[in-house]
């Protein structure tokens, strides 16, 4: 080892050079690779919806597949209309939930999901065309045990029976609170009922524990409590008035949804109010 | 290492200084990643991709490597590489890197990159040290490949993901035996392999650092 190599100044410089010559190449490699995986991402995303959908066959022409079967609309989960404002191309809900003009703040006995922010306009993706959808696709997320999961529901066109749940993003324990992708716990949902009669906006649907008794419940994960809370929360929140209650309410109803004219959108920020 | 050359430095870590079986480091990430052959291979890759070039970066500069800071700087240049590998994988081999999901990133804790920056890649030259990364890394390689077949086989009946014994879920006859899906299963089978290749090369078996006494009586206890 060459003398002088211990000195504080030659520390501090090829401390200092290796910090440098690291993060170069390590934010080159970030930079360079990043739209091959976000195209990644966005084919993960619609495979996903497929498979929720139950449209999905491995070795399937993803992309094509999407785009034939599947019309993204943008709803205002106020009104529960569909909105003409927004692209659902290239409208990010995650992100509009954090921006002021376009999301608003939940208070603590609305936000049983953990959310703390929502936006005011979500995408939902139809299968079987926008009149009179065979299924409707909504995207919900929520607090887990260790992080915010992220997943879509699919629900038929009455806009009350489950199809399929899936989770694409969430970091619960495998084997215990991951379970919610295990295929044999995911097909117990299709045929549940989210509302019950009374038709009003709050959902029946949760987890109990003990094996499920009718068709408002589903078997909790066995060893996972707080996971099966957090699945139960997401849902009771998305599905409520809070968010898509008054669009699914449409298609219970019988009256779909109509687009909203351009002038009948007013943007409220409730937290000015 | 007494003698150095690009033979010895390159094949010795596969069978008669294997990382895993004779060194035993590693032994985590191989418990975790060997339910399935090519996600074990995939690793490999990763791990030989890393050890090398973590051996080639830190003897290129090694007699610039202030003594004081020597184990972090070793631990910048590993941690960089394993991002610039995650970011890869993520980009193009994006199911493998779901289902490797953290275990990449724990390259940086694997104690064999580590250990062969530290060991050989301070006291060698670039060539030799890039070529040590390599051989240690095929070390690594191999005892998971062995891990993956037998667990995929034994617990998937599938090779690479082609099925070899139909299992009865699928109307055939083998009953997949789910131990060896789980990771203990890979004590086993590392434990087996150590015990083979100790049997072929007797000199690897070390002698007994010491020897336990006798049990002890409640009188002498006190």
């Amino acid at each position: 080892m060459a003398q002088g190599n211990n000195s504080i100044k030659k520390v501090l410089i090829v401390a200092f050079a290796l910090c440098i010559v690291c993060s170069v190449i390590v934010s080159t490699a970030a930079v360079a690779l990043r739209p091959a995986q976000q195209l990644n991402q966005e084919l993960d995303r619609k495979t996903n919806i497929l498979n929720v959908a139950k449209l999905y066959e491995p070795g399937m022409d993803v992309e094509e597949v999407f785009s034939e079967e599947i019309t993204a609309r943008v709803v205002d989960l106020d009104t529960g209309e569909y909105s003409e404002e927004h692209d659902p191309e290239t409208y990010d809900s995650f992100e509009a939930a954090r921006d002021p003009a376009s999301g608003r703040t939940l208070s603590g006995d609305q936000d049983i999901a953990g959310l703390s922010r929502v936006e005011n306009f979500a995408t939902v993706y139809l299968i079987g065309g926008e009149e009179d959808p065979e299924q409707i696709v909504l995207p919900i997320r929520g607090q887990g045990l260790w992080g915010l999961m992220r997943g879509f529901l699919a629900v038929e066109g009455d806009g009350n029976t489950i199809v399929s749940i899936t989770y694409y993003e969430h970091s619960e324990t495998p084997g215990l609170g991951a379970e919610v992708n295990n295929p044999r716990w995911q097909a117990q949902w299709e045929g549940k009922k989210i509302y019950d009669e009374e038709g009003d906006l709050s959902p029946e649907i949760h987890l109990t524990k003990g094996g499920a008794s009718d068709e408002y419940e589903v078997d909790a994960l066995s060893g996972a409590t707080l996971t099966s809370n957090g699945v139960t929360n997401m849902l009771q929140f998305w599905l409520s008035e809070e968010a898509f209650g008054p669009y699914l309410a449409k298609f219970r109803s019988g009256t779909e949804p109509e687009d909203a004219e351009e002038t009948d959108t007013n943007f409220e920020d409730v937290e000015g109010a | 290492m007494a003698d150095v050359n690009a033979k010895g430095v390159l094949t010795a870590p596969i069978f008669q200084n294997n990382p895993i079986a004779l060194q035993i480091l590693g032994i985590c990430s191989a418990l975790a990643v060997t339910t399935s052959m090519s996600v074990s291979l995939v690793m490999a890759l990763a791990v030989i991709f890393v050890t090398a070039f973590s051996n080639l970066f830190v003897s290129l500069i090694r007699n610039h490597i202030p003594s004081s800071i020597r184990i972090i700087v070793q631990m910048t240049i590993i941690a960089s590489l394993v991002i610039v590998v995650d970011q890869i994988l993520k980009a193009y081999a994006y199911e493998m890197s779901k289902q490797l999901s953290v275990f990449v990133g724990l390259i940086i804790t694997n104690c064999i990159v580590m250990g062969r920056a530290e060991g050989f890649a301070m006291s060698n030259t670039p060539g030799m040290s890039f070529l040590d990364g390599v051989g240690n890394g095929l070390g690594y390689g191999f005892v998971l490949m062995v891990v993956g077949f037998f667990r995929e086989l034994l617990g998937a009946g599938s090779v690479f993901g082609i099925t070899i014994l139909q299992t009865v879920q699928n109307g055939g006859w083998y009953v997949p035996n789910g131990l060896l899906l789980l990771p203990p299963s890979a004590f086993f089978i590392i434990g087996l392999l150590i015990w083979v290749m100790r049997s072929v090369n007797p000199e690897q078996v070390e002698d007994n650092e010491f020897k336990m006494k006798e049990n002890t009586k409640p009188k002498e206890a006190v």
